[in-house]
């Protein structure tokens, strides 16, 4: 692997322990301010077309209980990142929440809070985690498809890999890291990309054979997807530029994987440039498909109404298409899932759905 | 029909004695059930007791005994070290009704018609059979006498059946035993709330309660002091009945009505007497002693109508707010309450009778938090058990909104729910209960009046309590901030630069800006040394050993400019004020008062102050007011609102 250099990142954090020393001296309230990380504040930048934070601030200030323990929590932060730079050493983010346990004072009492502020952390800084050897527990998720991937493997020799003929059905385990260091595209020969949410579709279309039949790129998305395979999808496309096609549940919470995937997500808008690929669209499935289909469905609980309604003042969600289909889903008050099509035969999804879908969006022709 | 002549219906009527008429009307007297008899029992036995060790200046040690018998027969013991009793008076004092020192007197006492224990042996008598059996021993050198008694219903007198000299250990005291129908299964548990009840009001009274099964009960004592003894006085012309009026003129030693005015009445100077009399169209000069109904009528009216100065207060016996919270605390060990809150009302006057009401609050500890509230009524003394719904307490606590109080209440009326106990304690020379059997105050407007404004007070103090505490939570976290926090990210920072660690004083007086004062109240045991009493103005009582609490205050000007202020610490009005520092300005029976010198930013002072004459928890909160600052600057202490 490459020796990256880190001393822009150290000087980085050491200007964050700067700003607060400094503090003290001029006799201030030690204080970082950070966009705040929420649905209100987010913009959609016309220059990189995804959704980044606005203007909106806010102060973490050691007046409060609060904000003083987060300028604690991020000082111990910085301090073990700095420390993990100097001994060439990385950790995943639970295992820093473990070792926070000897930070005192400092120490974290959930996972949550010390992957937020490592978040916060990356805001500050305008650094990424990968910059401060922090890495995810979950690996990326699965790829099968005409495409071959030289990947640097941990005995820095580089190996390529075929993703239909090399592995088996399981396809290709996307790594944390998918940046050019670590891997490179050798050759993409398909016309589009499906990111599926469940592993029960993926594997369907996989077992009838849905990349070979109709030269797709099938990437597993596991739910909420990680970065790996947000910056894979985007590293995808950019560099063959192929559409990407989401095929999820039909339920508020799979809208927002899809926005995560192509807008953005909250979390992250401070590094959307760098995982979210606008040129995605969603190809269901869509309310209007449960009245087309007549899919089996489930009534909305009282969360997914509210996550509907919320997701009726995203800024991301503000287009007709979204606004139409999140009305008609509140007033139908069901919800499906992407397996439903199953009710009519396990080829039908193959045979029939995504054929239709993919001709009414102008990706094949009928 | 025969018609029935006038010598015959003679015949018929005859005198119907005292005893006799209580024998036909036990219930009014409280004997009304087996499981009352049994309660009225021992609640005539043991005021009897208490009365008469408190006017021999005795601290009580009574000892009550219940042994049970087959077929529902009690055999029910009191035992007290009071002065004991004459012999010669015995068959009298527990064989008469209506006999004693006390009915015809106008002053605070348990007992005011004076039926009390004779009924016990009255009712014993009637239901047994047996004879009541009186051990009395007046002094140490001196063998105690027992006296066999039993009650002649149409005499109203006793009859000695038999005495006896023996040996009794005790220097002083006497011994009651009675034999009587009681349900004591059913009246076991009021018996034990009755005693525990006393002694809550009865603080300096040591009560052992032993059942028949041998289990014992102590009720300790939690004061050494005896109450105040309360005064005799002259009845008020407000509140006197015709009846009485009539009789005290037959029986006075005046000649003239305005001297019988003056002499007899209180409050009755010349100006009033005249004025009265004047009312009443009647002549000064009169004879009381032949004065016609008509014009004793007129003078009772006249008194109506004349502004007569209100009777004296100073003969009421409180028992005072911290031996109730003292006792409180003992008897609620167990539910290890929140907190105990108690108010106190001065004085006051309904129709020419002295009374003054005295409450109590225990909130929360294991206490049930949905049921009713407890509510402990007592008057002089004495609980009271029944007709909780019928008593004048009970509708003044009902009449206010407990509901901003925090305790549960639907539609803001009645008795409300949570995890409280309300004491009520009213003290008067005259109890209006509203029947004989003295178990409810009867509605009067005065009363009710004055127990809202108690309890009213009380739950201001509550709330003052909660605010206060959330307050010192709240500055709590931010004194953690400054103290623990804040020094860990400079010295990070400064590790993480390699830089030294930079001072923190301006900061934080930045970030807490307030004055922040914080206190402890600490307890020491002293013995034989007398406590200090330099400081005080009046000639001190001498304490040989005993409590002395520890006040000990900080104030902080975390502040950006200097400060100076004035400081007042409220102390309980029956402590004696020992060492205090710095020097005070001020120190009167409710508080101590400092000029602070001026504090600089990030400076301290300590304030210290000792309190004698308490117990260990009576003083267990400070409470401290501040003048001549901004209120909002200060966390810990509240605005000085004046004496």
């Amino acid at each position: 692997m490459m020796n990256k250099d880190y001393s822009n990142v150290i000087s980085r954090i050491d200007a964050v322990a700067a700003k607060i020393y400094e503090d003290f001296q001029h006799t201030e309230i030690p204080f970082l301010m950070l966009p705040t990380r929420t649905k209100s504040n987010i913009k959609f930048d016309d220059k990189l077309n995804v959704w980044k934070y606005g203007k909106n601030t806010t102060e973490r200030a050691a007046k409060s209980l609060d904000g003083a323990y987060m300028l604690l929590r991020t000082m111990y932060m910085a301090d073990f990142i700095k420390e993990m730079i100097k001994i060439n050493k990385s950790s995943t983010l639970r295992e820093m929440y473990y070792i926070s346990e000897g930070w005192d004072l400092a120490k974290f009492h959930s996972q949550q809070e010390s992957n937020l502020l490592a978040e916060d952390l990356e805001v500050i800084t305008s650094c990424m985690r990968e910059d401060f050897k922090l890495r995810p527990e979950e690996d990326g998720a699965r790829v099968i498809g005409n495409l071959t991937i030289e990947e640097m493997t941990r005995n820095n020799t580089k190996k390529k890999i075929h993703c239909q003929d090399d592995v088996g059905d399981a396809g290709y385990s996307i790594p944390y890291n998918v940046e050019p260091e670590k891997i490179t595209f050798k050759g993409i020969d398909a016309d589009f990309v499906i990111a599926i949410e469940t592993g029960g579709m993926f594997d369907r279309l996989v077992e009838n054979g849905f990349d070979t039949t109709h030269r797709a790129i099938l990437v597993h998305l596991k739910g909420q997807p990680a970065r790996s395979t947000r910056r894979f999808i985007k590293r995808l496309n950019e560099e063959s530029n192929i559409p990407i096609l989401v095929f999820t549940d039909c339920d508020p919470w799979s809208y927002r994987i899809f926005a995560s995937v192509a807008y953005g997500a909250i979390k992250t808008a401070h590094i959307s440039e760098y995982l979210a690929t606008p040129a995605s669209h969603y190809l269901g499935v869509t309310p209007s498909d449960i009245e087309n289909y007549d899919l089996p469905t489930d009534n909305l609980t009282k969360e997914d109404v509210s996550a509907l309604k919320s997701e009726l003042t995203d800024p991301r969600f503000q287009d007709s298409f979204w606004k139409g289909e999140i009305k008609l889903q509140l007033k139908m008050g069901k919800k499906s899932e992407q397996q439903a099509l199953a009710k009519y035969g396990l080829d039908y999804v193959t045979d029939t759905y995504l054929p239709e879908k993919l001709a009414e969006m102008g990706i094949t022709k009928k | 029909m025969t018609k029935i002549t006038a010598h015959e219906l003679a015949k018929k009527q005859k005198e119907i004695s005292v005893a006799e008429f209580f024998e036909r009307n036990k219930h009014i007297l409280g004997f009304g059930n087996l499981t009352r008899a049994l309660i009225t029992s021992v609640k005539e036995g043991v005021d009897n007791s208490l009365d008469a060790c408190e006017e021999a200046n005795i601290l009580p040690d009574i000892h009550v005994e219940i042994k049970n018998h087959e077929d529902s027969e009690c055999k029910f013991i009191v035992e007290d070290n009071g002065p004991g009793v004459v012999k010669k008076q015995i068959p009298h004092i527990f064989g008469r009704l209506l006999y004693g020192s006390r009915f015809h007197t106008i002053k605070q006492s348990r007992g005011q018609q004076g039926i009390g224990i004779s009924a016990v042996i009255l009712y014993g008598q009637l239901t047994t059979g047996k004879h009541a059996k009186i051990t009395s021993k007046i002094a140490e050198d001196r063998p105690a006498v027992v006296t066999e008694i039993a009650i002649d219903t149409n005499k109203n007198r006793a009859e000695v059946i038999g005495t006896d000299t023996v040996h009794w250990d005790k220097p002083t005291g006497t011994r009651v035993e009675i034999s009587i129908i009681a349900d004591y299964k059913r009246g076991k548990r009021f018996v034990y709330d009755y005693l525990q009840s006393t002694s809550i009001v009865n603080p300096h009274a040591q009560i052992t309660y032993r059942e028949p099964d041998g289990t014992e009960h102590i009720f300790e004592r939690t004061s050494e002091a005896l109450p105040r003894k309360s005064i005799e006085i002259k009845p008020h012309p407000y509140g006197v009945e015709l009846g009485t009026l009539i009789k005290m003129a037959k029986h006075t030693k005046s000649r003239q009505l305005n001297s019988f005015l003056k002499s007899e009445f209180s409050s009755m100077g010349d100006r009033t007497t005249n004025s009265a009399i004047e009312k009443a169209g009647l002549e000064k000069t009169l004879n009381p002693k032949s004065m016609t109904r008509e014009q004793f009528l007129s003078l009772h009216k006249a008194f109506k109508k004349v502004k007569i100065m209100a009777p004296s207060t100073d003969c009421i016996s409180p028992i005072g707010e911290t031996l109730i919270k003292r006792s409180l605390k003992h008897e609620t060990q167990e539910i290890s309450p929140e907190f105990i809150i108690t108010a106190s009302r001065p004085p006051s006057v309904y129709s020419g009778n002295p009374f003054q009401v005295e409450v109590g609050l225990v909130y929360g500890g294991n206490l049930p938090k949905e049921a009713p509230v407890r509510l402990l009524r007592f008057a002089n003394r004495v609980p009271l058990l029944y007709q909780q719904g019928g008593c004048v307490t009970t509708s003044a606590i009902s009449s206010i909104d407990w509901r901003r109080y925090g305790l549960d209440q639907p539609s803001g009326k009645g008795i409300p729910s949570g995890p409280a106990i309300f004491l009520t304690h009213i003290s008067s020379t005259l109890i209006p209960y509203t029947s004989e059997s003295k178990e409810a105050i009867a509605d009067v407007d005065e009363i009710e009046n004055e127990v809202k404004l108690a309890f009213r007070e009380c739950a201001r103090k509550v709330q003052h309590h909660i605010s206060k505490k959330v307050r010192r939570a709240k500055t709590r976290e931010k004194f953690d901030l400054i103290t623990r926090i804040l020094p860990e990210i400079a010295k990070k920072s400064a590790h993480m630069l390699d830089k030294p660690v930079p001072s923190l004083d301006a900061v934080i007086t930045k970030i807490m800006d307030v004055v922040w004062i914080e206190d402890l109240i600490e307890y020491e045991k002293v013995s034989r040394e007398p406590v200090q009493t330099t400081l005080i103005e009046e000639t001190p009582q001498e304490h040989e050993g005993g409590t002395i609490t520890k006040s000990k205050i900080m104030v902080v000007n975390y502040k950006r400019t200097p400060q100076k202020f004035n400081l007042y610490a409220v102390i309980p009005e029956d402590a004696v004020v020992g060492t205090v520092t710095p020097k005070p300005t001020k120190i009167t029976n409710n508080y101590i008062k400092w000029n602070l010198d001026t504090i600089p930013p990030a400076n301290k002072i300590d304030v210290n102050f000792e309190l004698a004459g308490l117990e260990k928890g009576d003083f267990d909160e400070n409470d401290l007011y501040i003048e001549n600052i901004n209120p909002a600057y200060v966390i810990g202490a509240d605005k000085w609102e004046g004496d």
